[in-house]
C-alpha cells in the first residue's frame, strides 16, 4: 500500500496486521470503535480471526488463551473497558504471556465522557491490577508512529513474554494523517517452544499458569519478573527530544499533547525563551536517561503538561530528583489546552521554586 | 504556508468528507496534512465539524483551535466559531443558510450562496464543496486539480458517478474565490 490517509484507530489495526498479529478479541467503545470495525474487515482478508466478545473481561481472557497457544494477539478498548481488563492483565503477566493491549483514553473517572484524556497514566504505568507487576507502555504521537510502534509492541511482548500497552487518546484515535506503508510487514513470528500446542511428541507437557501456592516459589517467580523488569528498564527506554541542547526550560508531554507542546516551544523561542521538549515514547520504562542528559546541558526548570491532574508529573519528579524545579499544567476531564494557555503557564515558571504545584 | 481550516455545519451536509477532500488534496501535493473530526455527543445532536491542517512543514498540533479559515455551512456554526478565527484570516459562509455577515472587522469575509449554486449544478448535497472551492481559489492552499483528483479517494466507488458534479462545484467555487482574492488585492 502506498502513502494513504488513515485514521489513528485504523492504524492500530493495520499496524497490528503488519506486525504479524492475526487474532483480535474486543468490544466496541467510543473513541476506539474503529479499531474493531477496521479489523472485522481486514483480519478475515489475511486469514486471521476477529471475534467480538461479550465484554471486555471476556476479550482479555480470550487474548490470554490465544497468547498461551502462541499467537500474536491484540485487544483494544477505551478507559472504562480497560479497567475491566485489569484482572486479566495481571494474569497475563503472572503467566508470562505476550499480548498487546490498545487503550484510546477518554475522560474519566466513571462513565466520564468520550473526549480525549490522559488520565489512565497511573493505571497503565503503575499497574491497575493486583500483584507486583509491570506492563510496558508505548505512547505514539502521530498516525505514522502508531504503525511503527505496533510492530515494536508485538516484538517487545514476545521478547520479554509480557503484555505491552499502546496508550493513545481520543484525538489520536479519531484524527487522519498520511501514513507510509512501505514493505509487506512481518511474515513470520518468533518460535514459542513454551506455548500450549500439544506435546508434539515430547514426554513433558507445557503448562501456562500463574498459580504459585508455595510462598518461597512465588517469591522466586516474583524475583524472576523483577530481573526481567530491570533488563527492560536498562534496554528499552525510548523518547523524542526537540530543541533540548540549549534549552533552559524543558517541556515534558506524551502522546498527541506533545505536539501541542512542541508548538509552545516554537512560540517560546520566537519570544526569546529557550525552550525544548522531552516526549517520553515509553511511559514504562520511564525514560530517566533523557532527564540525566538535559540536566547536564542547560535545563534550569521543567514544565510537565498533561491531560490529567498530574500523573506523569510524579515520574518526572523522580527522574529529576530535586535537582531542578518541576512545574505542572494540566487540563483534566477531556479538555485540551491551547498553545496560548500553555505559553502563559510557561512564562510563570520559576527557576527558584516549584511550589509542589498541581492544577 | 500553514492553513488551519475549520469546517462546520449540520450532519448530512458532507462536512466530514469535504474536510477529507482538502486533506487528501494536500497529501497528494506532498504537503503535511491532518484531519480531525468532532466526534463528541454533539454529533448525535446533528451538528458536525472537522479541522484540517495543510502545511509546508511538519504539523505540531493537529487541533484547530485558532483557524486561519472558517467555513460555516449553517447559522449556529457562525455564532459558535466566529470569534476563534485568527486576525487576518477568512470566514466563508453558506449564505443560503447563514443570514448575517461577520461582526469581525479584522479578517476577510465572503458570503457564498452555496445551496443555490449547488442546486443549479444538480444537487444541494454538493454545497460544501462549492464553499471548499472558494477557499481553495482564495487561499491557494492546494490546487483545484488536486482537489478534483482527490474526489476519487474520498467518494466511495458507488458514488464515482457523482465526480463530474463535484468537480463542477469545486471549480465554480474556485473561480469565485480567485475573483475575491483579486478584488481584495486591488481594493484592500
Amino acid at each position: 500500500m502506498p502513502r494513504t490517509l488513515m485514521k489513528g484507530n485504523e492504524a492500530f489495526g493495520e499496524g497490528a496486521i503488519r506486525a504479524g498479529c492475526r487474532h483480535f478479541f474486543g468490544y466496541p467503545i467510543t473513541p476506539q470503535s474503529e479499531v474493531p470495525h477496521y479489523l472485522a474487515k481486514r483480519l478475515p482478508e489475511c486469514g486471521g480471526v476477529f471475534l467480538q466478545a461479550e465484554s471486555e473481561t471476556a476479550s482479555i481472557n480470550m487474548a490470554y488463551g490465544a497468547a498461551a497457544a502462541g499467537a500474536r494477539v491484540l485487544t483494544s478498548s477505551s478507559s472504562p473497558g480497560i479497567s475491566l481488563m485489569q484482572e486479566g492483565l495481571s494474569y497475563l503477566v503472572g503467566s508470562e504471556l505476550p499480548c498487546v493491549v490498545v487503550n484510546v483514553m477518554r475522560g474519566g473517572p466513571g462513565l466520564g465522557n468520550i473526549a480525549p484524556a490522559q488520565a489512565d497514566y497511573y493505571q497503565a504505568v503503575k499497574g491497575g491490577g493486583h500483584g507486583d507487576y509491570r506492563v510496558m507502555v508505548l505512547a505514539p504521537a502521530s498516525v505514522q508512529e502508531i504503525i511503527e510502534l505496533m510492530e515494536t509492541a508485538f516484538e517487545l511482548a514476545d521478547q520479554y513474554r509480557n503484555p505491552v500497552m499502546v496508550l493513545g487518546d481520543g484525538i489520536l484515535g479519531q484524527m487522519m494523517e498520511p501514513v507510509d506503508l512501505d514493505g509487506e510487514g512481518i511474515s513470520s513470528i518468533p518460535s514459542k517452544p513454551w506455548a500450549v500446542t500439544g506435546t508434539q511428541g515430547r514426554t513433558t507437557r507445557n503448562i501456562v499458569n500463574s498459580m504459585c501456592i508455595v510462598p518461597e516459589e512465588n517469591e522466586a517467580a516474583n524475583l524472576r519478573l523483577a530481573n526481567k523488569y530491570n533488563k527492560i528498564r536498562q534496554n528499552e527506554q525510548r523518547w523524542e527530544e526537540y530543541l533540548v541542547n540549549d534549552a533552559e526550560v524543558i517541556l515534558v508531554a506524551f502522546g498527541t499533547l506533545a505536539r501541542v507542546v512542541k508548538a509552545v516551544a516554537d512560540r517560546a523561542r520566537d519570544e526569546g525563551i529557550r525552550a525544548g521538549v522531552i516526549r517520553p515514547v515509553t511511559l514504562w520504562p520511564f525514560p530517566d536517561q533523557a532527564f540525566e542528559k538535559v540536566i547536564k546541558f542547560a535545563a534550569k526548570r521543567f514544565l510537565v503538561v498533561e491531560l490529567n491532574l498530574g500523573q506523569m508529573l510524579e515520574d518526572v519528579r523522580l527522574a529529576v530528583n530535586g535537582r531542578r524545579p518541576v512545574h505542572f499544567y494540566g487540563r483534566p476531564g477531556g479538555v485540551v489546552p491551547t498553545v496560548r494557555e500553555v505559553m502563559e503557564r510557561l512564562k510563570q515558571t520559576s527557576e527558584v521554586t516549584d511550589g509542589g504545584d498541581r492544577i | 504556508m500553514i492553513e488551519q481550516v475549520l469546517i462546520a455545519g449540520f450532519g448530512g451536509q458532507g462536512i466530514m468528507s469535504t474536510g477529507q477532500l482538502l486533506a487528501y488534496a494536500g497529501m497528494m501535493e506532498g504537503k503535511h496534512v491532518a484531519w480531525i473530526p468532532s466526534y463528541g455527543p454533539e454529533m448525535r445532536g446533528g451538528t458536525a465539524n472537522c479541522g484540517v491542517t495543510v502545511s509546508d512543514t511538519e504539523i505540531s498540533s493537529p487541533l484547530v483551535t485558532e483557524p486561519t479559515a472558517l467555513i460555516v455551512m449553517n447559522h449556529p456554526s457562525l455564532e459558535k466559531f466566529e470569534k476563534t478565527v485568527l486576525p487576518g484570516g477568512i470566514i466563508l459562509t453558506n449564505s443560503s443558510l447563514v443570514h448575517r455577515v461577520s461582526r469581525r472587522s479584522d479578517l476577510g469575509f465572503l458570503a457564498v450562496p452555496a445551496n443555490e449554486i449547488a442546486e443549479e449544478l444538480g444537487n444541494v448535497r454538493i454545497a460544501a464543496n462549492v464553499v471548499l472551492g472558494v477557499f481553495i481559489g482564495y487561499s491557494g492552499a492546494v490546487n483545484t486539480e488536486a482537489a478534483v483528483a482527490a474526489l476519487e479517494k474520498v467518494l466511495p466507488a458507488r458514488r464515482h458517478k457523482l465526480i463530474p458534479m463535484n468537480k463542477a462545484a469545486l471549480e465554480r467555487g474556485a473561480a469565485l474565490g480567485l475573483a475575491y482574492r483579486r478584488e481584495k488585492a486591488a481594493y484592500g
